[in-house]
């Protein structure tokens, strides 16, 4: 609403091929902002957007966390769902076939406690049509090696990405985890393991204190920190990984208007996802994509190319 | 169907202190608008605060496309919603979640509300009086100035009994000792409550008792408030391991399945 009529150029081709996931425009919305896709439909026409990144799958269903499960701060917000969801299979049966006959650009999202269960949930998704491509969400503990997060040791990155590379032709994307010293090092793992695409950043983590009752405000204690107040540290993990790694770069981290989207192509990233933005506006990833055609245009600018890594020395 | 956009600011001013009654037309919004649903509003264009803010549905004119919210001041994005003026505007993204159910008509009502609790109730007393319902409200305040629904309940025309901690106006006491002592539970078919959970626990407690059903509507933190987030979770008796998501299976719930 109160926007003015104006229509982008038709011919101005935005499309982007983030490492084989191909997307109509170089927008995404992020993994558990937008469920399944079916919340936010009457705000935007989901089909519209570049890639629909659904929420996380389990191999079993989970339950989630006890609440509060989330918490507003200094612009941006805590967040400790527990990857609630039903699980792959309902994911496959129930989500996906509504996504895909609506067109939508599906990218799915798994996570799992050990090599072998993300190993199993690519095979589950492979073949399925209309899945574009597999983000990995690699910030879950691995139970097998005593709880120690996949996405903070090289090793065990690669290995991860390496075994669900061998179950599925789908293009694969792990999603970094801020909270390590040396993100190339990740970077350079995953590459090696053979990453399609690298997502970047997830939450960092942080807590809050409810003071009055002496106790953390989450019933997680713990939980992942977005929106606005990461987005300087999104940027400059991403500065450093696209000059460490060939891979094409999905960079996301409180994108709110298409400046924040253009400071993420500008520092690598080919396309941006928006996450903790949609809660503000559902229809941001289409804004997105009107201001971006518009900013192009304005600059003489044919493609989002022209300006990757235009900020990188 | 829910809409998101920018409404006209027609009134806006401090009812009580740190209480706030806020009209905006919302053509789009308006017309499908249930009593027990919510509205989410930006408090202000900037990042900080960032989410939006859940607010019930106070009263809704249909002829004219305007809603009315009171909301009480508690932090940052309400504070900042203060200073919205007439003539400007307000980004509102409703109508949400699931609403009250209604009454069939002939039936009796009786509406509990605590503190600024009492704001979804009073639409709702509304459509309950203009399908033939029989509606009694009872409210709960610390003290008279905060008896802020009093004009509307009058328009509405239904039978309204107040109480304050310090006995400034009506039963002195808890509302919850009110009901026990003025209400006669066989005169109830259905009770409707919101208000601090405390009291939210009683009244369900009370009505359980004397075999009345009836609806409590709920508050949590929220984030997105369509259920794509799951942030708002809360366990119902009948749910098992599942969690039910506030702002999308609720706020309003029947009073059997909450565990207060």
């Amino acid at each position: 609403m109160g926007k003015e009529i104006f229509m982008p150029d038709e011919e101005l081709d935005l499309s982007v091929n983030l490492g084989g996931i191909i997307m109509k425009n170089p927008v995404a919305v992020a993994s558990g902002t937008f469920g399944y896709g079916g919340e936010y439909e009457g705000f935007i026409d989901i089909a519209d957007i570049g890639a629909v990144i659904v929420k996380g799958t389990t191999l079993e269903p989970r339950c989630g966390n006890l609440p509060p499960r989330i918490f507003e701060t200094p612009s941006g917000m805590l967040n400790a769902i527990g990857l609630e969801n039903p699980g792959v299979g309902i994911f496959l049966q129930e989500y996906l076939p509504r996504l895909r006959d609506q067109g939508v650009t599906v990218i799915a999202n798994i996570a799992g406690n050990t090599i072998e269960e993300y190993a199993r949930m690519a095979a589950m998704l492979e073949g399925n049509r209309g899945i574009a491509g597999m983000e990995m969400n690699i910030s879950c503990p691995n139970v097998k090696e005593g709880g120690l997060q996949f996405g903070v040791d090289p090793d065990m990155v690669y290995k991860v990405v390496k075994a669900v590379k061998e179950e599925t032709s789908i293009p694969v994307m792990p999603k970094l985890s801020p909270n390590v010293s040396d993100i190339t090092a990740i970077a350079q793992a995953a590459e090696a393991g053979g990453a399609a695409a690298l997502s970047m950043i997830n939450t960092l983590m942080g807590m809050a204190v409810d003071v009055e009752r002496r106790k953390p405000v989450l019933g997680n204690i713990f939980g992942g920190l977005s929106g606005p107040a990461i987005k300087p540290v999104a940027l400059r993990m991403i500065y450093q990984v696209y000059k460490a790694v060939k891979l094409p770069i999905l960079g996301g981290g409180g994108i709110m208007n298409y400046i924040d989207a253009l400071e993420f192509i500008m520092v690598g990233a080919s396309a941006v996802s928006v996450g903790t933005g949609n809660f503000v506006n559902p229809c941001l990833a289409r804004d997105l994509v009107w201001d971006l055609k518009k900013y192009c245009i304005a600059n003489n600018i044919k493609s989002i190319e022209e300006i990757r890594g235009a900020a990188v020395q | 169907m829910p809409f998101i956009e920018n409404g006209l600011v027609l009134r806006h001013i401090e009812v009580s202190r740190d209480m706030y009654e806020l009209e905006f037309i919302a053509p789009a919004i308006a017309p499908d608008c249930r009593p027990g649903q919510f509205v989410h509003i930006r408090s202000g264009l900037d990042n900080n605060p960032l989410l939006r803010r859940p607010l019930s549905l106070y009263d809704v004119d249909k002829k004219l496309g305007s809603i009315t919210l009171l909301y009480k001041v508690v932090g940052k994005g309400t504070n900042l919603l203060t200073r919205i003026r007439p003539k400007e505007y307000v980004d509102a993204m409703g109508p949400l979640g699931r609403g009250f159910s209604l009454l069939p008509p002939r039936k009796t009502a009786l509406l509990v509300g605590g503190g600024v609790g009492i704001a979804p109730l009073v639409y709702l007393a509304r459509v309950l009086q203009q399908q033939g319902c029989k509606v009694k409200v009872i409210h709960g305040v610390e003290s008279r100035r905060e008896l802020v629904a009093l004009g509307k309940l009058r328009e509405i025309g239904v039978e309204f009994l107040p109480s304050t901690m310090d006995g400034s106006a009506g039963y002195k006491g808890l509302v919850t000792d009110l009901l026990l002592k003025k209400v006669n539970p066989a005169d109830i078919d259905f009770v409707y409550c919101c208000g601090p959970e405390k009291m939210m626990a009683r009244v369900s407690e009370i009505a359980r008792e004397n075999g009345i059903a009836g609806e409590v509507s709920l508050e949590e933190y929220m984030a997105c408030g369509v259920g794509a987030c799951l942030g708002c979770a809360r366990k119902l008796k009948s749910s098992d391991a599942q969690y039910k998501k506030i702002c999308k299976d609720g706020p309003v719930f029947g009073m059997e399945e909450i565990e207060f």
